[in-house]
């Protein structure tokens, strides 16, 4: 809302972090707190981020220095052809691999600098990355609001909080018809957007999206990218989509070509789609 | 947080069913394993305690009547009537024999008891005790006989008067009772061709059967033709006496043995019983081992089956002890079932049994931690192999 009337301030209010409450509170009564600052930070800064499997004559540079930096509400693309890096971009950014050095901040809180930031990668995946992936791998043994309240109740939230952040979840993704159902009884289509409110349930500053559009045809792929733009833009989340699609190319405002190991900017078409 | 454990045999709860009453019929046949060796010792006491002997005296350097041949003469119990201490002593006979019962052999323990004395089954299910001298017999239920029935014991049939229960030998096989005059017939003497046969030789013997000596040869007959030996004579010791105190004086008899209840239990249970326990002991190990790989081998599949979704689980932040926890539950729970199935199955076919099974709680509750021990340790496997996924794997390249 205040983006709207002073588009200016958040590019202001961005280089004055260290500024606590108390000094706007008074100044601008009605206006955006420090919190809201803070989310104006990048949702996601990587800088010279590099990777290096093995050692010696058999080392392979899999990044080379890489940056990016993505904002909150932001949808990028990630493409880049086989073996470019994408994964172990995917992998280093989702904490799951750890880098061999460079910058991670989310949300202007580096997490990674030569070594993880006193965090645990484990609770960083579970409190501030989520994750889609090209097929939903939700948990078949779980029913569908069980399955978006399970990173929830592993962050500790109360069983009632967890289901009831997962309701509105799955109403927001227009699923909420199938709360109680099976995840065998969904269509493809609706697996996604089960897969889709799993990962917004900790409200993550980023969600990294690995290929989430592949098995689906043009309709679907577009449906699933219109959705994960609308969430972006309700939820102020990041979304990274590595996707070799070229059906939803066009529809990224920015893209990060991925080759060599070394990240490239380019400006999307940014299709409208809806 | 919701049980992942409890969710996914919900999920699957068909394969898990069906595995838990896989494992449940190998935990039935180790519950009546377990129960045959109990009902083994349990046999034997009853034996012990339905006999209601205080002091079994029986021949020397021998284990006495259950566990070895003892042979003792039938007047060795006035004697010991005469002891201080001593409130009764009664002759006994043992036999093991096959006796015919509605075109069936049955094999039972004949017992030779003086009526009202010790050895006398000490409470009836139906009918009366023995009365007459001869020809009556009183049956434990399990030999199939009812009241009125006629046993052929040898040469003479008997007329079953009286059922009792739970009187077995420390071998399982039920007892017949019948009058001592009967059981030593029975036992020492020998059929009408043998002893025509035998008269023939003591006649045509010059030295047996001199023309000078005139009743020597029916003197033969009579001694060869009459037993007067028993098995074991059971004392019943006084009030306010001390078993070991009577035995003591006995013991300086020569030809005699006096063994009290706590060395005869020891005799039938660590003797006579330790080469059955010993192999059922064996059995319940394999058992054990053969169960515990079963479990294993049916949590690493179930886990192999999850691995995606324990990559998935790792990925969105679960512990390790949560996947660990999980596993651990299922297997648990395998057990759980198992064993629930175990026991419903081993109570409902321990009566099937011919000898008797016993089905302690002691040992249900033994059994169940057992279960669950070599249930938590079987997912020892697949819980290494669930921590070493990597959760890089769900997001694949």
């Amino acid at each position: 809302m205040c983006f709207r009337v002073f588009p200016w301030l958040g590019l202001e209010w961005r280089s004055k972090l260290f500024l606590q409450e108390q000094d706007y509170g008074n100044i601008f009564c009605g206006l955006p707190k420090v919190s809201t600052v803070l989310e104006s930070a990048p949702a996601i800064e990587v800088a010279d981020l590099r990777k290096r499997y093995g050692s010696g004559d058999t080392a392979v540079d899999a990044l080379k220095g890489v940056d990016l930096s993505v904002q909150p509400g932001e949808v990028v693309g990630l493409i880049g052809p086989s073996g470019s890096g994408k994964s172990t971009l995917l992998k280093c950014l989702g904490a799951v691999t750890e880098p061999s050095s460079g910058q991670i901040a989310l949300s202007g809180d580096t997490v990674y600098a030569g070594g993880w930031r006193n965090i645990d990668p484990r609770a960083l995946r579970r409190d501030r990355i989520g994750f889609v992936f090209q097929a939903p791998y939700l948990i078949p043994f779980l029913d569908v609001t069980d399955n978006v309240a399970l990173p929830l109740l592993l962050a500790g939230r109360s069983n009632r909080d967890a289901r009831q952040r997962a309701r509105e979840l799955l109403a927001a993704l227009d699923v909420a018809h199938r709360a109680q159902a099976a995840i065998t009884q969904l269509s493809g289509g609706e697996q996604q957007r089960v897969a889709i409110a799993r990962a917004l349930a900790n409200q993550p500053p980023i969600i990294l999206a690995d290929e989430p559009t592949a098995p689906l045809d043009s309709e679907r792929a577009l449906a699933v990218v219109r959705i994960l733009n609308r969430m972006a833009a309700q939820y102020r989340t990041a979304i990274i989509v590595v996707t070799h699609d070229e059906k939803i190319i066009p529809t990224f405002k920015r893209i990060y070509h991925i080759r060599d190991g070394k990240t490239y900017e380019e400006t999307g078409e940014g299709r409208d789609i809806g | 947080m919701i049980s992942l454990a409890g969710r996914d045999i919900l999920h699957s709860w068909g394969k898990y069913a069906f595995t838990g009453v896989g494992l449940g019929l190998l935990i039935g046949v180790t519950l009546s394993m377990a129960g045959i060796y109990r009902g083994m010792v349990d046999d034997g006491k009853a034996l012990l305690a339905n006999s209601g002997a205080d002091l079994w005296v029986v021949q020397q350097d021998t284990l006495g009547p259950y566990a070895e041949p003892s042979s003792l003469r039938d007047d060795l119990y006035r004697s010991l009537r005469g002891l201080p201490g001593v409130l009764r002593a009664a002759n006994v006979a043992y036999l093991t024999l096959q006796i015919e019962h509605a075109g069936q052999e049955v094999r039972a323990m004949l017992v030779g008891i003086q009526p009202g004395e010790p050895g006398e089954p000490r409470y009836l299910i139906a009918g009366r005790p023995l009365e007459r001298a001869h020809y009556e017999a009183v049956a434990d239920v399990k030999t199939g006989f009812q009241i009125g029935d006629a046993i052929q014991i040898r040469r003479h049939r008997y007329t079953v008067v009286g059922l009792t229960q739970r009187m077995v030998s420390a071998s399982g096989d039920p007892m017949v009772f019948i009058p001592l005059r009967d059981a030593q017939e029975v036992q020492f003497l020998k059929d009408n061709h043998a002893l025509l046969n035998e008269r023939a030789r003591v006649l045509a013997n010059p030295a047996l059967n001199r023309p000078g000596v005139p009743g020597l040869a029916e003197a033969l007959f009579s001694s060869q033709e009459n037993s007067r030996m028993v098995n074991a004579v059971l004392v019943q010791v006084a009030p306010g006496w001390d078993a070991e105190t009577v035995a003591q004086p006995i013991r300086r008899w020569k030809q005699v043995q006096a063994y009290t209840r706590p060395q005869m239990e020891e005799i039938l249970i660590a003797k006579l019983i330790a080469t059955s326990a010993k192999q059922i002991g064996v059995f319940l190990v394999i058992l054990a081992i053969v169960s515990a790989a079963i479990v294993s081998f049916i949590i690493y599949t179930m886990t192999l089956g999850k691995l995606r979704e324990i990559a998935v689980l790792k990925l969105i932040g679960a512990r390790n002890r949560t996947i660990a926890g999980m596993i651990l539950q299922e297997a648990l729970g395998l057990g759980l079932i198992g064993f629930a199935v175990g026991k419903t199955v081993a109570t409902l076919w321990a009566p099937y049994f011919p000898k008797y099974v016993l089905l302690e709680p002691g040992d249900a509750v033994r059994g169940l931690l057992a279960v669950l021990l070599i249930c938590a340790l079987a997912s020892l496997v697949a819980i290494r192999t669930a921590l070493q996924v990597d959760p890089a794997t769900a997001i694949g390249g």
